[in-house]
């Protein structure tokens, strides 16, 4: 019973506590890359979340056979496998969306993220909790997209999902490069608002370094 | 007419297509570290250097042992263990041939492997089908273009810590917004030279 209530945490916490995008301020570049719409946003999330979940499973499974001291490029190697699988399976079962982001899709090997939750946590426990783990941070990753995505599409294409929702367009501008950089600094400012005015902490999101 | 290829392809590489502005490659390491002018420039230098010899060392492997053998759909794998030898091959060497550059330059080493546009330049080099002295210039207009914005963005920075920013855009956010500005700023060099 406690089992179940533990593994939602850990669920829980990849979202809200430690959301990648919003709160670690972790693989940033996808979120600007290719959230210029809410699709691409998505499809790019669903691949984060399998390779995150499924790189969480094999670093705990081999964590016991997996010498200390090579232990970084034995991650790396272990998630550049999982990436090989997801590209090749976006090449062939996602051709339009690939040809806009297949480069951003290769790169999920370098998100920090994905390494820093094999070394963090994958690699300190057992198969069920990083699985749960890397759930969480997908899921997390993947509404983050999803949320940034939302509001770059509407404004400057006025649509959703490329579907027109309004006639006109009000700010072009979002969708282009700049306007990535705009909406997400902008969001941040919120989220960072939402957590002072409400809940009282420090709006710290981010102030620290980054990585990756 | 070979020359103004590749010096285009150079101009076209560090400033239309710029890494950090319009491709959005590298920005972990750009908010994360330019807070710093001196810190940035070692950065730029460490990098442009990687990029560049990397580039053309996984253009070697790719043409002459993975195009044989038909082993380019493992181009990630081979790619990024290539990159994370390299750097720990210059990171030993550097320790033992030149110990005062390594004391400056060596903790940026060890943050590169897991770095987007390091492993991205050799990535584009193969989609884009460039050809050896191609690759060399593409990594080095890369180079240069990440190191212009580096650089730009350290002193904006600078002088942001003594402006007056409300409370929840402090550190990234508002870093977030001054880049979108820069960002447009880049916009017009699209169309400088048309390859």
């Amino acid at each position: 019973m406690s089992n179940t209530a533990s593994y939602w945490n850990l669920f829980r916490n990849g979202i809200f506590g430690e959301n990648p995008v919003f709160r670690l301020a972790l693989s940033l570049c996808p979120a600007v890359a290719v959230t210029s719409g809410v699709k691409n946003g998505f499809l790019m999330g669903v691949a984060v979340l399998f390779v995150q979940t499924m790189a969480n499973v094999t670093t705990s499974l081999l964590r016991k056979f997996i010498n200390p001291k090579v232990r970084i490029p034995s991650y790396m190697f272990i998630i550049a496998t999982w990436v090989t699988v997801t590209d090749l399976a976006m090449a062939a079962f996602a051709r339009d969306v690939y040809a806009q982001m297949g480069l951003y899709i290769k790169l999920i090997v370098a998100f920090a993220i994905i390494l820093s939750r094999s070394e963090l946590f994958a690699s300190k426990n057992k198969v069920v909790p990083s699985f749960f783990d890397g759930l969480g941070m997908g899921v997390g990753f993947l509404l983050a997209l999803v949320i940034i995505g939302f509001f770059r599409e509407l404004l400057g294409k006025g649509s959703l999902w490329g579907i027109q929702i309004i006639d006109t367009k009000p700010l072009l501008i979002m969708i282009l490069p700049a306007g990535g950089f705009f909406a997400m600094g902008i969001l941040m400012g919120f989220f960072n608002w939402i957590d002072i005015k409400f809940f009282g902490g420090k709006g710290a999101s981010g102030a620290g370094g980054s990585h990756g | 007419m070979e020359f103004t290829k590749l010096f285009e392809l150079l101009i076209a590489a560090s400033l239309i297509n710029n890494f950090v502005f319009t491709r959005y490659l590298g920005l972990c390491i750009f908010f994360g570290v330019t807070k710093k002018m001196d810190t940035s420039i070692g950065m730029s230098v460490t990098f442009t250097s990687v990029m560049v010899i990397s580039g053309a060392l996984n253009w070697l492997i790719y043409k002459f042992i993975m195009t044989p053998l038909g082993l380019g759909f493992l181009e990630i794998v081979i790619f990024i263990g290539v990159v994370a030898g390299f750097v720990q091959a210059a990171d030993t060497i550097m320790k033992k041939v030149a110990p005062g550059l390594y004391y400056k330059l060596g903790i940026y080493l060890a943050l590169i492997t897991t770095n987007c546009i390091i492993l991205a330049v050799p990535l584009l080099n193969v989609s884009e089908g460039y050809n050896f002295m191609e690759s060399l210039f593409f990594g080095l207009g890369s180079g240069i273009g990440f190191s212009l914005a580096m650089i730009i963005m350290a002193s904006i920075r600078e002088k942001l810590e003594l402006a007056d920013v409300p409370k929840s855009f402090q550190g990234l956010p508002i870093s977030f917004v001054v880049t979108g500005l820069i960002a447009l700023a880049f916009l017009g060099f699209s169309g400088l030279i048309t390859l």
